[in-house]
């Protein structure tokens, strides 16, 4: 059993969530313990904290590019990448899905699932890449779409990122499914992958008013 | 193993096998504590080397330095150094000092050792993270030491690479080809690395504290940490991308920082619409809040450490944290004070200078606190003890300069001067220095098992003391006469009496970095044959002072202890003596 294990999980159901959701292993006599930690789901927080800071950053970098110079260029974004972004929504929700069904035997077909739809996001977003390029729009082109690509790209090495630490959540669930341990790591990685839906949103709001 | 039930932990880790995993690629947070920590004495030895080499310079223009002239041909042709050489040095002595030794050591270095150990824990959060953020931080380093050797040799922008000058490749001179290039992958890396390390660090604080560990409770180093790391958290994560966009104007042709029509040696610069303003706003965003990464883990060592040789608790506790959180606060609010040379409205420095101003409450306040913690305290004049008065004493020295500084009117006149090298020299680089010599003195005996000298440590504190002061304090006049920063050779007539004064300079600089042998002879003796140390020897009262000398891998072999106390309960009456371990039964 490994430490973390002698942990009950924080497993916080979501407001008039699911009737068909597991009910919450009861909770510890508080009184006499520290709170349950759980390093995982925390860490993930504070790299949400960290990487919105980054793209503020960057935001606030295009802002100010924007107006120092006559030189932005305007240009249509691909229609694909609203294609992207249901693909990318629908992986949120097979994730969803999945770890609140997570003792079930399907559960982790969601997480495949999910993988499935990850990929496939990042390969539409280097699709339209392409499409962009055929079209003359290089990084170098304008500062316009030196901007999509800069935020294109950190955000799919981000969803990259996410990837490999669900893959690595599924390693774990397939070597002891129900211990709490993996269903603490698949809770924050489901976190993670949900502030990856919210971050492609926003960017492509900004996208599509600023480009 | 014999542990209650309930204890917070970390993804358990068993002991390590084998000499690579125990001492190389290892997951335990001191062992990776004590790598920082050797890297940055690698770094700062490199760094003052290259301070050497400038001050002999100034002082003596023409004189050739012995066998310089074959380790940089170009640079330094029969060894002596030409101007753009020497901005290259200054740019690497900046580089190497704030990153990889004023963040790594008192922050990645002492914080990773003790961080888990004064909250309790097993290890951090993140082991395998904690690991990576190391190996990216060397790797990181060798990238900006490797622009010694390639092309041109080292950038000349330096530290705060300044565009355009550090965007537009090799015309703008020798080193702004690969070296500059190098120096934007290794502060991405170094930026990368210390965010992974703030996660551990904050995840570590909140989540794997040991029963009874309230916040209240939490040692100072331990807050000093825990802010630093969300300070770091925040800049490391706006340079990184600034960083990023430097690296595609540079290889990738885009126009993010160089403006259009800009003509550098005689050749139309291919670029179009970019603004220099965006990146000293982007990168002083984070060159601000990074003094205070650099300063504010030594204003937690110097607390930690201060009440231990008064024997009293440290006055103010609450105050104490409540000005680190402040002074982590308003150290976003400040940046644009780097930058009142740069055509900024009038309006808009005043803006900047106001909480300038304001940030130095807190910082008087901390200061207030130490003094009269040691106020009517019967001194223990032990070496640490002595580093930490010497911190109060250099902080002190440089942050009055800042004063001035902080008022536009003065600041337009004295920036480009002496006045702030001395400045920050003093208040960030000298006193983090004294800061890291107070922590490595106190917690050598546990790190390693075994005492330092005291008497080569005392020889080592007093030389250093009154070395740093002839060396920094001319600058203030310096820098009031109108000695200009960043040049190679003072040959206007207005400079030329001031030659002296450098000299002077020099002398004292090459006999203060002489003393520092006096201390690296000492760390490098008593790891390896000092007197062996008891688990306790400065009878103090946190928790790495609960467990033996160095701990075992687990820290506290299986026991993690239960506290019941505060940090500093000096001055009573214990078990052992005017002291009441925090780990004790209430």
């Amino acid at each position: 059993m490994t430490g973390v294990a002698s942990y009950p999980p924080r497993v916080v159901p979501p407001p008039g969530g699911p009737p068909g959701a597991p009910a919450p292993p009861p909770p510890p006599p508080t009184a006499t313990r520290p709170p349950a930690s759980q390093p995982a789901r925390t860490g993930v927080w504070i790299a949400v904290g960290t990487i919105s800071m980054t793209f503020a950053a960057l935001t606030s970098a295009m802002v100010v590019r924007q107006g120092a110079a006559p030189d932005w260029r305007h240009f249509q974004l691909p229609p694909l990448l609203y294609f992207n972004t249901l693909v990318l929504l629908a992986s949120s929700g097979t994730l969803e899905w999945s770890r609140r069904r997570i003792d079930s035997a399907r559960g982790p077909a969601g997480v495949y699932l999910t993988l499935a739809l990850g990929v496939l996001f990042v390969a539409g977003q280097v699709v339209a890449w392409r499409q962009l390029a055929a079209q003359g729009l290089f990084l170098a082109t304008a500062p316009s779409a030196a901007f999509f690509y800069v935020f294109t790209a950190l955000h799919g090495l981000h969803v990259l990122g996410g990837l490999g630490g669900l893959t690595y959540v599924l390693h774990r669930l397939r070597g002891g499914g129900s211990t709490p341990a993996p269903r603490a790591a698949l809770g924050a990685a489901t976190l993670y992958w949900h502030f990856m839906d919210g971050l492609w949103l926003y960017l492509l709001v900004i996208l599509v008013t600023r480009v | 193993m014999d542990r209650p039930a309930d204890q917070p932990r970390v993804a358990e880790h068993a002991p390590p096998q084998g000499f690579l995993r125990t001492h190389v690629f290892s997951l335990d947070h001191k062992v990776i504590g004590k790598q920082y920590l050797d890297l940055a004495l690698v770094a700062v030895c490199t760094g003052m080397l290259l301070s050497w080499l400038m001050r002999v310079h100034l002082a003596w223009p023409e004189a050739p330095i012995p066998g310089l002239g074959k380790l940089a041909p170009t640079g330094a042709a029969g060894g002596v150094i030409t101007p753009e050489y020497y901005l290259s040095l200054m740019t690497m002595h900046g580089t190497i000092m704030v990153f990889f030794v004023l963040t790594t050591a008192p922050f990645a270095g002492f914080g990773n050792y003790f961080l888990p150990i004064q909250v309790g824990a097993e290890d951090m959060a993140f082991p395998r993270i904690n690991m990576t953020s190391f190996w990216v931080t060397l790797v990181a380093f060798l990238v900006l030491i490797s622009a010694f050797f390639v092309g041109d040799g080292p950038p000349l922008s330096g530290w705060t690479a300044y565009a355009p000058l550090s965007a537009v490749g090799k015309d703008a001179g020798p080193g702004q080809a690969v070296g500059q290039t190098l120096w934007a992958v290794s502060i991405t890396l170094f930026c990368v690395a210390q965010l992974l390390g703030a996660l551990n660090f904050i995840t570590t604080t909140l989540d794997l504290r040991t029963k009874g560990m309230s916040l209240a409770r939490m040692p100072y180093s331990t807050w000093a940490w825990f802010i630093t790391s969300v300070i770091g958290l925040i800049a490391f994560a706006v340079l990184m991308p600034a960083c990023i966009l430097l690296i595609l104007d540079r290889v990738a042709g885009t126009s993010f920082f160089i403006p259009a029509g800009l003509v550098i040696s005689d050749r139309l610069q291919p670029h179009a619409g970019g603004s220099p303003l965006l990146w000293q706003h982007l990168f002083w965003f984070f060159g601000h809040p990074e003094v205070y990464i650099a300063i504010l883990p030594g204003f937690g060592i110097i607390s930690h450490i201060l009440p231990v040789f008064a024997r009293k608790p440290l006055l103010g506790p609450r105050v104490m944290i409540g000005c680190l959180v402040a002074i982590a606060f308003l150290s976003y609010t400040v940046w644009g004070h780097h930058m009142f040379l740069s055509g900024m409205n009038p309006f808009s420095a005043t803006l900047f200078s106001v909480p300038t101003l304001i940030i130095t409450i807190p910082a008087t306040i901390v200061t207030l606190l130490w003094i009269g913690t040691i106020y009517g305290a019967k001194l223990r004049f032990t070496t640490p003890a002595l580093f930490c008065l010497g911190f109060v004493s250099v902080f002190v020295s440089g942050g009055i300069s800042g004063f001035f500084l902080a008022q536009p009117s003065i600041d337009v006149y004295l920036h480009g001067t002496y006045f702030v090298v001395a400045h920050f020299h003093f208040v960030m680089g000298v006193a983090a220095m004294f800061g890291i010599f107070a922590g490595t003195y106190f917690w050598a005996p546990k790190m390693f098992g075994r005492m330092m000298n005291e008497t080569l440590g005392k020889w080592h504190f007093w030389l250093t003391f009154i070395g740093v002061y002839c060396v920094f304090m001319p600058m203030h006049y310096l820098g009031l006469a109108g000695n200009i920063r960043r040049y190679s050779a003072f040959t206007d007539d207005y400079l030329k009496p001031l030659i002296p004064l450098h000299r002077f300079i020099t002398i004292a600089a090459l006999f203060t970095g002489a003393a520092q042998l006096i201390f690296l002879y000492n760390l490098i003796r008593s790891r390896l044959v000092g007197p062996k140390a008891p688990d306790n020897p400065w009878q103090a009262t946190t928790l790495e002072w609960s467990t033996t000398s160095p701990p075992p891998f687990d820290n506290f072999a299986g026991h993690p202890p239960v506290v019941s106390r505060g940090p500093d309960e000096y001055g009573g009456t214990g078990p052992a003596g005017d002291y009441v371990m925090q780990a004790s039964a209430p």
